[in-house]
């Protein structure tokens, strides 16, 4: 069986909505000023915390493409007197998890701790935070493994597909530059950069936080002045305009020798806040989803031409897409290109069905709660629809936005997004048949 | 439960790394331990065996129905067809279109998914509560009254091998694991993918489908497992009244062919244009709980726990922190299988370091450790850090339930899973030691070496 959608280093627009009516979400403010939203849940001794700061990988300097990444990688290799042993000693024995993490538009945190050591947890989440070391030894160790990282992307078919896709959508904005950067790059990145990197990003006016588990909100308030108290209270990021990718219609091919090709392809939607965002998921779920979809039953189920094919919502602060992937065989990569554009054509031209609009609808609405089956997916649900500007009711809500959704609607925004003329599409592999332009990898 | 790879790994993980990691691991793999998850077990009449964990979080639940037959259990020639008739298990039934139950499912707001092992297959959903009921019948349904149509199961066949291809022929690091595989099991079925042979899934027909699952899927050949905001009472109503009637088959005992003395190392070497990043890995063939000298079993994870779980362990420190010939080092074992298991070493070497240094830098911290052993502090800190990992266990919805599956079929008890933190809060430096001079052997082990082939 396959997993729903794949989202290609992309982040899944559906995953970011809504509701889960079991709990309460609290807005918590501490006597610093510092904002959380809070799921108390005592059902396991331990709390999670999830953060993010606004601001990515896209706002990387140019030629220090990879910084956010390479920061995310040193954060928890040594902080205030704790060098990368000691400190990740300090980790292990305490049984903390704590990870970081670069995306395009925020830079993510969490850690889940048990209660019996939260305090240790906090303190050294807060060292990492304020006082990263940088230490020499450590820089060049995590630089040799986003070596190794870039040396076996390079030859990895979907790695090689996304960056050509992304490199042509995206020729003159930050969302075309890679976020894992490139060997030259990630070779020129330093001590400097890091710093710099944490005294721009790490601020308390670009910091959203949800925290589930263990605690409640005095302990919490504590909490957040003691993590984040004495962070700038102003970030310094670059503004990034908003963008429509390039290249629709175009086809480039970049040839490998392997038995399956894949094929990317991707153009123009809308973004989170555009109003049509409810609709436009409700048609990509039926269009692209699992199973059930238009793309599923009529590439994988009837011509049994893919084990995984599909097309996402994908919305990023500053470009909406529609994103969709297949892996073929050589000889059927044709045939598989043009049922994909005979699906969009269809449902551009005639929208979906009844059925196939409220299977979507309800899938969207009833699957919500299963994102937040453990502390630290809810923790990151609630920093998610944070980062999306939505109200702390959302949760409650969304059913209802989605339920407004009519047939109407759907015709509407499929004629709008379903274009396959707008697709801009890479194929990596061999392909038969397909005429494109040829591209080096 | 805590990641299988060091925690200092920047977001993304080298697909180097990940492929040669689920060498040894179930297409969908559980990661957590084993844990005190208090579960309420019975069994039907019909010798249904059922799993209850309350875990009232949220108004949902995971449920799997485990069978336990899996790759393994194949006939000689026959390889993949536990996988493929996973896949068939969605194509309809007399009373259901084919796609009809993911429809059911999705539309209820449901996940639903499934996933086959050398030794066991699952079928999982994951839903709000009230729909667990609907859920049940379906997967009673599909127990007994599958239905296959020629086309259908052409169709998807074709699609099997596009899972093959992507999972396996496109990639050198899976090829590679493949082929590990193959020569570390020199007579025993986990040798063979279990995705299946390219040529004899080319070959697979609905009476193969049709044959195995006669022969495996009944009640007294699976187990129910729930976890969620449910009650035990409950889900015995739902059990009693859906799976309740379906008859107990006639299921054959699992007999696996015995792998033999290996008397010699084997090594693979993959060279390839399409790889840029080298990677260096030796299988060991280790016991399990069940099987081989399984009173190494709990040593030997506490064993891996010092020298290969995260940054903190010996390799790690040796060959990353203080060498600085490899960029990541880690060492994985898992007592979870019906038969001899294995023990395992991945290196991603730096950037211009050669194999013969990594391999040499292996070996001498292998004689070295059997040699002298590890130390009690040692011990204690991995205890230590093992047992924490069973209170992170119960914070999942569905890895409680994929856990417990996976112990039940493959010869553990609840019993057992139940008591793993005491057992391995016994173990000691010198059952460590004795463990590690008991599997570290050369002769039972293969070395397999993913290198870069400048094109020609």
């Amino acid at each position: 069986m396959k997993l729903r959608g794949i989202a290609f280093g992309l982040v899944l627009a559906t995953g970011i909505a809504s509701p889960v009516s079991a709990f309460e979400i609290e807005r918590v403010v501490s006597p610093g000023g510092i904002e959380a939203w809070l799921v108390e849940d005592d059902s396991a001794p331990l709390t999670s915390i999830s953060f993010a700061f606004r601001g990515g990988s896209a706002a990387d300097p140019v030629g220090k493409e990879g910084l956010a990444e390479f920061v995310s990688g040193l954060l928890n290799e040594g902080a205030g007197e704790l060098d990368s042993q000691a400190f990740q000693t300090r980790i292990a024995d305490l049984s903390i998890d704590l990870s970081f993490s670069a995306g395009r538009d925020e830079f993510r945190g969490s850690i889940r701790m048990l209660t019996e050591t939260r305090d240790e947890a906090i303190d050294l989440l807060h060292l990492a935070l304020t006082e990263p070391r940088f230490d020499a030894d450590a820089v060049e160790r995590i630089r040799g493994q986003l070596m190794t990282m870039l040396a076996s992307n390079a030859t990895d078919p979907n790695d090689i597909a996304v960056r050509t896709w992304r490199t042509a959508a995206f020729p003159d904005h930050p969302y075309g530059r890679p976020p894992e950067g490139r060997p030259e790059t990630i070779a020129q990145i330093g001590t400097d950069d890091f710093r710099d990197f944490v005294r721009r990003h790490f601020a308390r006016d670009n910091l959203v936080i949800g925290v589930v588990g263990d605690v409640d909100s005095a302990a919490l308030g504590a909490i957040l002045d003691r993590l984040f108290g004495d962070l700038p209270a102003e970030s310094e990021l670059p503004a990034i305009p908003d963008v429509s990718p390039q290249g629709g219609g175009r086809t480039l091919v970049v040839e490998r020798p392997i038995p399956q090709s894949i094929v990317l392809y991707g153009g123009p939607a809308i973004k989170r806040d555009d109003p049509d965002f409810y609709i436009a998921a409700i048609l990509l779920e039926a269009v692209g989803g699992g199973f059930g979809s238009r793309l599923t039953k009529s590439v994988r189920e009837e011509r049994g031409l893919a084990y995984s094919v599909g097309a996402n919502l994908v919305t990023y602060d500053h470009a909406g897409l529609v994103m969709g992937q297949a892996g073929t065989r050589n000889e059927k990569v044709a045939e598989t290109i043009a049922l994909i554009g005979e699906a969009f054509t269809d449902v551009a031209a005639n929208g979906l069905t009844d059925e196939e609009i409220d299977d979507a609808r309800d899938y969207i609405v009833g699957s919500y709660p299963l994102r937040m089956t453990s502390s630290m997916s809810t923790a990151g649900a609630l920093v998610s629809i944070q980062l999306a500007d939505l109200p702390i009711d959302y949760v409650e809500r969304r059913a209802e936005l989605f339920e407004a959704v009519t047939p109407e609607d759907i015709r509407r925004v499929a004629a709008r997004l379903l274009d396959p003329a707008n697709m801009l599409y890479v194929v990596v592999g061999t392909p038969v048949g397909v005429t494109g332009e040829i591209q080096a990898n | 439960m805590r990641p299988v790879l060091p925690t200092v790994l920047p977001a993304v993980l080298p697909a180097i790394l990940t492929a040669v990691l689920a060498f040894a691991a179930p297409m969908l793999a559980p990661t957590a331990r084993a844990a005190v998850f208090e579960p309420t077990v019975f069994t039907l009449d019909n010798g249904l065996d059922v799993v209850v964990i309350e875990n009232h979080r949220a108004p949902v639940a995971t449920i799997i129905v485990w069978y336990s037959v899996g790759a393994a259990d194949e006939p000689p020639g026959k390889s993949g067809i536990a996988h493929f008739l996973e896949h068939l298990m969605f194509r309809g039934t007399d009373a259901y279109e084919p796609g009809e139950f993911s429809q059911i499912i999705t539309r209820l707001g449901g996940e639903n998914n499934a996933f086959t092992m050398q030794d066991a297959t699952g079928y999982i959903e994951s839903i709000a509560v009230e729909h667990l009921d609907t859920v049940m019948a379906l997967e009673a349904d599909r127990m007994v009254n599958l239905r296959l149509s020629d086309p259908i199961v052409l169709a998807e066949r074709d699609v099997i091998i596009e899972e093959r291809h992507q999972r396996t022929d496109n990639d050198p690091a899976s090829r590679l694991g493949e082929m590990m595989r193959a020569t570390l099991y020199l007579h025993h079925p986990y040798g063979t993918p279990i995705v299946g042979w390219a040529h004899e899934i080319s070959a697979l027909s609905p009476e193969d489908a049709r044959t195995f699952y006669d022969r495996w899927y009944a009640p007294n050949n699976a187990i129910l497992i729930v976890s969620g905001d449910v009650t035990p009472d409950r889900v015995r109503d739902m059990a009693e009244e859906h799976f309740g009637p379906v008859p107990a088959g006639d299921v054959p005992e699992r007999v696996r062919l015995v792998e033999p003395d290996q008397t010699a190392p084997r090594r693979v070497i993959l060279e390839s244009p399409d790889v840029e990043q080298p990677a260096w890995s030796r299988y060991y063939l280790a016991p399990s709980y069940r099987s081989g000298a399984s009173e190494h079993a709990y040593a030997l994870q506490v064993l891996a726990e010092i020298i290969g779980e995260d940054s903190t362990s010996r390799l790690y420190r040796d060959l990353v922190i203080d060498r600085k010939i490899a960029a990541f080092a880690v060492a994985g074992y898992s007592p979870s299988t019906f038969d001899l298991g294995t023990f395992s070493f991945h290196v991603v070497p730096m950037p211009g370091t050669d194999m013969a240094t990594i391999e040499a830098a292996i070996d001498a911290s292998i004689a070295s450790l059997i040699e002298s052993g590890v130390t009690e502090e040692e011990v204690a800190q991995a205890i230590h850090r093992l047992q924490a990992s069973a209170i992170k266990a119960r914070d999942s919805l569905s890895g409680p339930a994929q856990l417990i599956g996976r112990a039940l079929t493959t010869g553990q008890s609840i019993e057992d899973i139940e008591a793993w933190p005491e057992r391995i809060g016994a173990v000691t430096a010198e059952a460590v030691l004795a463990a590690a001079r008991d599997v570290l052997v050369l002769n039972r082990s293969v070395t397999g070496l993913l290198l870069a082939k400048p094109p020609s």
